[in-house]
């Protein structure tokens, strides 16, 4: 479980993760209601970010404007130390970044190594022509991003489904192939969408574990309702209330910040929790994390 | 029995080319939901344009790579300039985009190479087998040529959607666009490819077509859009394999009406199917669940 994925002399020398994700001054309004409001939140190399808050808080609207599904009106990102202007899902794996969905997004009529391959597809070294036209050629490739998807699901303890179609599986499965499949691209940052839903506690202690391993190699930035999991993994917590930010801090100072306790420990946390998963989304996050962001 | 056995092999061959260019239109539906009428005239385009070669005298084969090539870009063209603007819009936009595709290149199809009709002689012969005295087989050197033909297309495709990188990426897109977008998948690129690999095939239909009727005209096309197009309904209008049995299906019911009972019912007789699909099995024969091999 605690092995890297794959051969990384293939690739480049073994990293340490050195990139920081910065978002400034997160302005977004959805047709005159503010989503989020003058938000900062910086995603340390190698460190697991949090990003808690009530239903309706921002968190899935901030982390849309992470992946570019959502335009901020105003405010800066930042990654690798350049600013990514006009930042749309297209470009993420190329920056490094991968992310999953909430819910678990495998395509219906593709095996789960298809699917898994599906993801690696940006480390291909054959051209779109040479792959298109010269079999031969592109053979070797095909191989490389076979073995590379099986590693993924090696890691992830899904290999034995290799050949199976994402409908015939369980959910927490399924979820396991989608986290591989994001993280068989070699992502230098993870966002995680409310990676425990749907999750045993079992099974969600292993993700605890797994999401430690990682960040040795990758930032994650990780949006979760089971709070004990947020505490558990995360090196900091960014504390998001009605779009603003309310708290930031480790996961000590968070759980002794008053604010922090009025806003949101303070509510039947459970409750809340466990209606935000039977219901899906909260109304005020649906905009958000639709296929497209209303600028599209 | 003479009879029937002439009638089913060729409705396997007919209904092949019905495959083909069904599952032109199954490609093109999988990937971007628009079901493309215009596949006829492009096919009918790119089959004049092996026609000029021809009569200008450069051989068979050659002018079916050039018809094919120029399929290949047409399709290309199109999607990325016409169709690309309402992809993802209101359905009814890309199903007037596409009608209105279909008279403009018949028209300038017509333009170009005028509405007479052409002579379109196939690279082998078109005469029935005969086998031992009068006893002749539905079946030519040219229906097996395509025969070899049809399949031929079908297994490069199998092996481009199965075992390629670039298949690959073709299938993410169509099953989840915003997905294999997320995952580095040029979305974009991929409905190109898309649309220009269902133009090629439907170019092989056309002059697989051209060759069996001898006789063309930039209609010409016209019936075998309506064929194709049942064909694909009738498979589900997602499934290639689909495509490919609704084909062979079509192919033979039309030829035993064309036997048993009269060629003018042709027609009528691929709409009634048509309608008692949609009205029995609206998701054609091989509507696809999700956790189905596609």
């Amino acid at each position: 479980m605690a092995e890297p994925p794959h051969d990384r002399t293939a690739d480049g020398p073994d990293r340490s993760p050195t990139a920081r994700l910065e978002m400034t001054g997160i302005n977004v309004a959805f047709g005159g209601v503010t989503a989020l409001e003058d938000v900062s939140l910086t995603v340390e190399p190698g460190q697991v970010h949090g990003l808690i808050g009530p239903n309706g808080a921002g968190k899935t609207t901030m982390f849309n404007v992470a992946c570019g599904l959502v335009r901020p009106d105003s405010g800066r990102i930042t990654w690798r130390g350049e600013e990514l202007r006009r930042l749309r899902p297209a470009q993420l794996s190329k920056l490094g970044i991968a992310r999953t969905l909430q819910g678990v997004g495998l395509f219906p009529g593709m095996t789960v190594l298809e699917n898994v391959m599906v993801g690696a597809h940006r480390h291909a070294k054959a051209g779109f022509f040479s792959a298109l036209f010269a079999i031969p050629t592109a053979d070797k490739d095909e191989e490389r991003l076979r073995r590379r998807a099986l590693d993924a699901l090696a890691e992830l303890d899904a290999v034995e489904y290799a050949g199976r179609y994402p409908g015939s599986l369980p959910y927490p499965v399924q979820k396991r192939v989608a986290l591989a499949r994001a993280l068989v691209a070699d992502p230098e940052l993870l966002l995680l969408d409310e990676p425990a839903s749907g999750l045993s506690e079992d099974e969600m202690h292993e993700l605890g574990e797994l999401i430690r391993v990682l960040c040795s190699r990758m930032s994650v930035l990780l949006v979760e309702h089971h709070m004990d999991l947020v505490m558990r993994v995360c090196d900091r917590i960014t504390v998001l209330d009605s779009g603003r930010q309310i708290a930031v801090g480790t996961p000590e100072e968070i759980r002794a910040d008053p604010a922090v306790t009025e806003a949101y420990l303070g509510d039947d946390v459970d409750v809340d929790a466990d209606a935000a998963e039977l219901g899906g989304r909260s109304a005020a996050q649906v905009p958000a994390s639709t296929q497209e962001g209303p600028r599209g | 029995m003479e009879q029937f056995l002439f009638l089913s092999l060729s409705g396997v061959i007919d209904g092949l080319v019905y495959a083909a260019f069904a599952l032109a239109l199954v490609l093109i539906w999988r990937s971007t939901r628009i079901v493309n009428f215009a596949q006829g005239s492009m096919a009918a385009a790119t089959t004049f344009i092996a026609v000029a070669l021809i009569d200008n005298g450069l051989s068979y084969w050659l002018a079916l790579v050039v018809a094919l090539l120029s399929g290949l870009v047409l399709g290309a063209v199109i999607e990325r300039v016409v169709v690309r603007p309402v992809e993802g819009g209101p359905e009814l936009n890309a199903v007037i985009v596409t009608l209105g595709l279909f008279i403009a290149i018949q028209g300038a199809v017509a333009l170009i190479f005028g509405v007479d009709q052409r002579a379109f002689v196939p690279p082998v012969s078109n005469r029935f087998f005969q086998v031992g005295d009068g006893f002749t087989l539905g079946l030519s050197n040219n229906g097996l040529y395509t025969l070899a033909a049809v399949l031929i297309t079908m297994v490069l495709l199998i092996v481009l959607f199965r075992y390629t990188r670039v298949g690959l990426a073709m299938r993410a897109s169509a099953f989840g666009q915003e997905v294999a977008r997320l995952l580095g998948v040029r979305v974009g690129r991929m409905l190109t490819l898309g649309w220009a690999l269902a133009a090629v095939v439907g170019s092989l239909a056309g002059i697989l077509i051209a060759g069996d009727v001898a006789f063309i005209s930039p209609n010409f096309m016209d019936t075998l859009i309506v064929f194709g197009f049942v064909a694909a309904v009738l498979g589900g209008l997602d499934s290639p394999i689909g495509a490919v049995v609704g084909g062979l299906l079509l192919g033979l019911a039309l030829n035993y009406v064309r036997g048993y009972l009269d060629d003018s019912l042709l027609g009528m007789a691929a709409l009634v199917i048509l309608v008692v699909v949609l009205l029995v099995r609206p998701g054609g024969l091989f509507s696809t669940t999700p956790a189905r091999r596609a």
